[in-house]
């Protein structure tokens, strides 16, 4: 059992405000991964969580109890750094049982139980190697042994995989799944890598400068984007964002008037908002599809061929940089003229605060 | 690029003229401690060498008696520096605050004070703790002679070890003392034992405390030395046999200890 409960968790460096009250429930054997822009203060709430930096205000709870004090031996997280930080004087074997040593469990369990790590992340033949005479994803799964010998209550890791070339990150991303499910621990996961927090999070907290900007299982920031800044920032390539008028506004529809003079009704709820009031739209590259009849007139300025699928970079009218994603047997190619339809029901629409306008119709695949 | 085989020669012969003029004094004290009193004070390369000198220091002077103060003295102060150095640079590496490297510099600018400022106040102090003449004593000054220098050293090292192993220690439910006695001192062992062997060589040489706070009991080498020079004038020849026999342990040491020193020295502690 693990749950940590954070409750207006503060850090200032100085006169220096880094993390600036973030308020977050974390239920056991949940997978949770945070994310944010570079310098946002993903890395420093996780070292906050684990003792590694001190709580300036606000109060941590794990399992009820108030840790602000406890220090990092006596908090029961493992953390996985970046840098792995194995300890090079030491052999593999030594790397996985330091925890156990210090807290002087016998030889022989010791041994079983970094054996069982071994086994289960095949380092076995690596034992009595020591850090540097590693491959990087050895050294990556050995610090994830050197977590998991101790059994502890909640897991922490700080960009574990961005040191990892792209195959053994994918590799590497299913065994950390398998073993969320295999050790049920809580886990909390440090990342900017989209299909990381996507795959693998039960519940992606959006951080932006210090604050949070949303908190929800993947599907859902995907399909429900609170703000303009997590709409942008989850999925990838970004969302379309382009600047419109509302012309009608209802509960469950919005009218708006794109650059083009072109009106799309959005299912989405005025509240507030009124005729004539400046929004902005966001599509997401899927949500825009080639049609001879569409309304968008584009000129396409650059085609990235993936494969299985195309990424059209356009210019609309306006000056508009749009991203349309089709399939990737579309013959289409640069400098051509094509006209897009747009998919009402795939809109986002914002007000002028950067907050969404309430889709009536929660996705279905978003919890 | 590779040097050209006559800028090899070059570079071989400006590094043996650099190696024998710094070696030749020593070279010299050596040859002339096996010269007769005539031969010493005349110079000249070729003589029948005799056991003569080291025969009278032997039998004026208790060498053994000295040797010992020197080794327990060296040994013991660079021991209390490192003991105290250690947990001082650890906490300055690792636990910055905006005064640590204030104080580090305060530190090491103690050293540019003459000892010889601060030699009556000293002396004052030993006569009162009746410390005088005694190898506690020694320890106590060589200790404090070296912590700024030691400490400096020590810091430059672990400023080399990343944090963050330090961190998973603390991960792994290390605390201070586990941290640094299973962490960061086998990291840091080669910069700690060239730190420790500076340390020795600095105490085994040094004569201006030795001098004026001893008189017998506990005076180490250095003192040895000195008592041939001064009553007996310029005896070459003895002179040079006693300071031959006094820096020839640290010379053996040194030579068996170069490795270690350099690779501290120059290499720094973690890969
Ligand atoms: N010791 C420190 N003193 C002052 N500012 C600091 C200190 N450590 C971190 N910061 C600042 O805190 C902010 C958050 O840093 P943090 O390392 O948590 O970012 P991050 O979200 O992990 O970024 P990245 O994705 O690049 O790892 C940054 O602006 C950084 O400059
Ligand atoms: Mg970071």
């Amino acid at each position: 059992m693990a749950t940590l409960t954070l409750r207006d968790l503060r850090k200032s460096y100085g006169s220096f405000e880094v993390i600036k009250g973030v308020d977050l429930a974390i239920a056991d054997r949940e997978f949770v991964v945070f994310v944010g822009p570079s310098g946002c203060g993903k890395s420093t709430l996780l070292r906050m969580i684990a003792g590694l930096e001190e709580i300036t205000a606000g109060e941590l709870d794990i399992d009820g109890k108030v840790v602000n004090r406890v220090g990092p031996a006596d908090r029961g997280l493992a953390m996985v750094f970046q840098s792995y930080a194995l300890y090079p004087h030491m052999t593999v074997r030594q790397n996985m049982g330091f925890a156990l040593r210090l807290a002087r469990v016998p030889k022989a369990e010791r041994d079983r139980k970094v054996n069982e790590a071994a086994r289960v992340l095949q380092l076995e033949p690596y034992l009595d190697r020591r850090p540097k005479d590693l491959s990087g994803g050895q050294r990556q799964r050995v610090a994830i042994g050197r977590a998991i010998v101790r059994q502890p209550k909640v897991f922490l890791f700080d960009e574990p995989l961005s040191n990892l070339d792209a195959a053994l990150r994918g590799q590497m991303r299913m065994e950390l799944l398998r073993l969320h499910e295999a050790l049920k621990a809580t886990m909390i996961y440090v990342t900017h890598d989209q299909i990381e927090a996507m795959t693998m999070a039960d519940k992606i907290v959006v951080l932006q400068a210090g604050r949070v900007e949303q908190v929800g299982s993947p599907l859902d920031l995907y399909h429900h984007p609170a703000n303009l800044f997590v709409a942008g920032f989850i999925g990838s390539p970004r969302m379309n964002m382009m600047p419109v008028t509302a012309a009608v506004v209802g509960d469950a529809a919005v009218t708006v008037g794109l650059v083009s003079g072109q009106q799309i009704a959005v299912p989405a709820s005025g509240g507030a908002t009124r005729p004539g009031d400046a929004l902005t739209l966001g599509i997401r590259p899927e949500g825009l599809h080639i049609d001879p009849a569409g309304p968008i007139l584009v000129t396409v300025s650059l085609v990235e061929r993936l494969g299985g699928l195309t990424l059209l970079h356009v210019k609309a009218a306006g000056d508009q940089d749009l991203t349309v994603q089709i399939e990737g047997g579309d013959p289409t190619r640069a400098h051509e003229q094509i006209r897009l339809a747009i998919d009402p029901a795939a809109c986002h629409l914002f007000d002028k605060a950067g907050q969404a306008l309430p889709r009536p119709a929660r996705h279905t695949l978003a919890a | 690029m590779r040097a050209s085989p006559l800028q090899r020669l070059f570079a071989a012969a400006l590094g043996w003229t650099v190696a024998l003029v710094l070696f030749f004094p020593i070279f010299w004290m050596v040859l002339t401690s096996f010269k007769s009193e005539g031969d010493a004070i005349a110079p000249r390369l070729l003589f029948s060498p005799t056991f003569e000198s080291y025969r009278d220091v032997f039998a004026r002077a208790d060498y053994v008696a000295f040797a010992l103060n020197s080794v327990v003295i060296s040994v013991g102060g660079t021991v209390l520096a490192l003991l105290f150095a250690i947990p001082a640079a650890y906490s300055m590496a690792f636990h910055p605050t905006d005064r640590t490297r204030g104080t580090l510099l305060w530190m090491l600018s103690t050293k540019m004070l003459p000892p010889v400022g601060v030699l009556v106040p000293i002396y004052l102090l030993f006569r009162s703790a009746g410390l005088l003449d005694t190898r506690t004593g020694l320890v106590a000054i060589y200790a404090l002679m070296n912590l700024p220098i030691v400490v400096w050293m020590l810091f430059t090292f672990y400023k080399e070890v990343p944090n963050e192993i330090l961190e998973a220690g603390r991960m792994d439910g290390a605390r201070t003392l586990t941290e640094v006695w299973f962490l960061l001192l086998p990291l840091t062992l080669p910069g700690v034992a060239s730190t420790g062997l500076l340390s020795l060589i600095l105490c085994w040489n040094e004569a201006f405390w030795s001098l004026n706070l001893t008189s017998a009991g506990a005076a180490p080498l250095t003192a040895f030395i000195a008592s041939f020079s001064s009553p007996e004038g310029l005896f070459f020849a003895k002179l040079s046999a006693a300071s031959t026999m006094a820096v020839a342990p640290i010379l053996v040491f040194g030579w068996f200890s170069q490795r270690q020193l350099v690779q501290g020295l120059t290499f720094g502690a973690v890969k």
